[in-house]
């Protein structure tokens, strides 16, 4: 099985691997050289900054350009955290008509709308007969450079 | 006051976790099928009021299905894991005693309260695991387990209670006279059997029998089950599971198979499989059970099953070893001129790992400890099957076809859910 070329497969995502970077405590301009262990204070976990809430906390990926104005790119990863309240002016994962979208909801004086973050994209007014449902609050892009 | 108990069940679980990623699924006629594609094992409610059983064979109701549209999907096993993980940690959040049953199911143990804030704490629990996690659940709430369950049930049927459902404390005996013994938890298929023919038919009935009566017919479990039913609770929240008394590892073929190199191989990484949970466990065996079996469907083709028990003399959690006796069984049994559907293999006879005694006539066994640990690490590591036994073969064409089946939203880079 593994010589075929799905030997790809073995790049598994770990959830309890951390990448772990020094912290330093104090500036670099901290004067008097001391022994490296006194600066070091703990290790940054990027999940720590990302994940909030993990077992709420979901991956999804970009296709398309509508919200390129949020910073958000085709094939970017989003990580949305479905314990949050969406409120007004958040990113969302909203599911119109079954299809799950990523959008910026406008919750104003009873108007809910979905707003692109690119002009090519109208707005998508949401009234009592729109079937939409907020899946999850996006709080983090992952954008590869 | 007692203690009592509640029951968290995921709804339809399998077919909740293909909807919360493929949301266009809702209110469509859904089902999950077996390792296989070989039966039915999760229907949405759409799914059920077509009239599709549970465990019903697949190409049974290929016809239906078609005429339906209904939606199939093969069995996902690494996302119900990861969705069944992510709903009993919210539930442990909530909850300080919580035992974990079964994939989509958890007890839980509380105080005493007034049937009220019981309601209330299971909409928090059915709200809270619906928002952050996606899946619809059910809660109820008894003085025991067995009545939990039974709350639970009654959750889950009658849509009016909203998905929760507090058993009272007096007065329920109507609610269990309209539940046949037979899906009360606990009672298997032979002891309702045994159950109708002493003239008990209800959970009611059950509940009322007679204590000598059910010793004698049922045994000490019977018995335990009509007292639950009563009120008094026998089965504590027990945080660990029991030991286990055997470990089984077997599945269908894609296609039948008729040679023996090609069942050699499908046996040979069913041992792995088994060996890794025994070692997993600590556990060593002292027997091994091979069994085959033709297609029990395809009354038109030559049926052959059997099976065979091998003890060794020393008990054993190489996989190396494990496989050299299963396949030597499975010369035994093999035929020729029958197309098999399915091998297995099962493990009992466990013991501690430390038990081993050195034997006086036996070599020091292949595949010893510290290769065993290696080759476990590497697979936690890397995935199982990244090394194996070479008896397991390589091309697998036994191996599951699963045509149907959904990504692995939550667990590959490579397969995220897309929005647009």
């Amino acid at each position: 099985m593994k010589l075929s070329p799905t030997i790809a497969a073995v790049y598994g995502f770990d959830r309890r691997t951390e990448l772990k970077r020094p912290l330093f405590a104090c500036g670099v301009s901290a004067g008097f050289p001391s022994p490296a262990e006194d600066y070091i204070k703990g290790r940054l976990d990027l999940n720590e900054l990302m994940v909030q809430h993990p077992a709420a906390t979901f991956f999804v990926r970009v296709a398309g350009d509508s919200m390129l104005g949020a910073g958000i790119h085709h094939d970017d990863i989003l990580v949305v955290d479905r314990s949050l309240e969406p409120g007004h002016n958040k990113v969302v994962i909203a599911v119109v008509n079954g299809e799950m979208t990523v959008k910026r909801l406008f919750q104003q004086n009873g108007v809910v709308r979905l707003l692109a973050e690119n002009p090519d994209y109208p707005p998508l007014e949401l009234t009592e007969e729109t079937a939409c449902e907020i899946w999850g609050v996006v709080t983090f892009v992952v954008h590869s450079l | 006051m007692a203690p009592l108990f509640a029951l968290l069940d995921c709804n339809n679980f399998y077919v909740s976790c293909e909807r919360l990623f493929n949301p266009g699924l809702a209110g469509l006629p859904v089902v999950v099928l077996s390792n296989n594609d070989g039966c039915i094992i999760a229907r949405s409610n759409e799914a059920k009021a077509l009239g599709i059983k549970m465990g019903e064979p697949f190409f049974r109701c290929r016809d239906l299905i078609a005429a339906h549209q209904v939606q199939v999907f093969s069995s996902n096993y690494p996302l119900y894991g990861d969705l069944s993980q992510r709903v009993m940690e919210v539930l442990g959040q909530l909850e300080p005693e919580v035992e974990v049953y079964s994939i989509d199911e958890a007890f839980i143990r509380l105080p005493a309260a007034m049937p009220e804030a019981l309601l209330a704490n299971g909409r928090h629990l059915r709200a809270t695991v619906k928002r952050q996690v996606g899946i619809p659940v059910s809660v109820g709430f008894g003085p025991t387990k067995t009545l939990a369950k039974i709350a639970n049930r009654i959750a889950k049927q009658q849509p009016e209670h909203g998905g929760v459902f507090v058993l009272p404390e007096q007065g329920h005996d109507a609610l269990l006279a309209a539940i046949e013994v037979g899906d009360v938890w606990g009672i298997g298929r032979r002891q309702s059997q045994k159950l109708r023919l002493g003239g008990i038919r209800t959970a009611l009935d059950l509940k009322n029998a007679n204590d000598t009566w059910l010793r004698k017919h049922l045994t000490v479990t019977g018995l335990r089950t009509s007292t639950e039913l009563r009120g008094v609770s026998c089965l504590p929240l027990t945080d660990s599971p029991p030991a286990k008394q055997s470990i089984t590892s077997s599945r269908s073929f894609g296609q039948p198979v008729t040679d023996l190199a090609g069942l050699h191989e499908a046996l040979a990484s069913y041992v792995a499989i088994a060996a890794a949970k025994l070692r997993a466990e600590r556990l060593t065996a002292g027997c091994v059970q091979v069994y085959l079996t033709t297609n029990r469907f395809r009354a038109r083709e030559p049926q052959y099953a059997n099976s065979t028990t091998v003890s060794l003399a020393l008990p054993t959690a190489s996989t190396l070893e494990l496989i050299r006796h299963a396949v030597a069984a499975l010369g035994q049994l093999y035929r020729s001129g029958f197309a098999y559907q399915k091998v297995g293999v099962t493990l009992m006879d466990l013991g501690a790992a430390s038990r081993g005694q050195p034997h006086l006539f036996c070599p020091p066994p292949k595949g010893g400890e510290a290769l065993m640990t290696a080759l476990d690490k590497v697979n936690t590591r890397w995935g199982r099957d990244t090394l194996h036994s070479g008896a397991e073969g390589f091309l697998r064409p036994w191996k599951n076809k699963q045509t149907m089946k959904s990504p692995s939203y939550t667990t590959s880079w490579h397969e995220l859910p897309v929005v647009g």
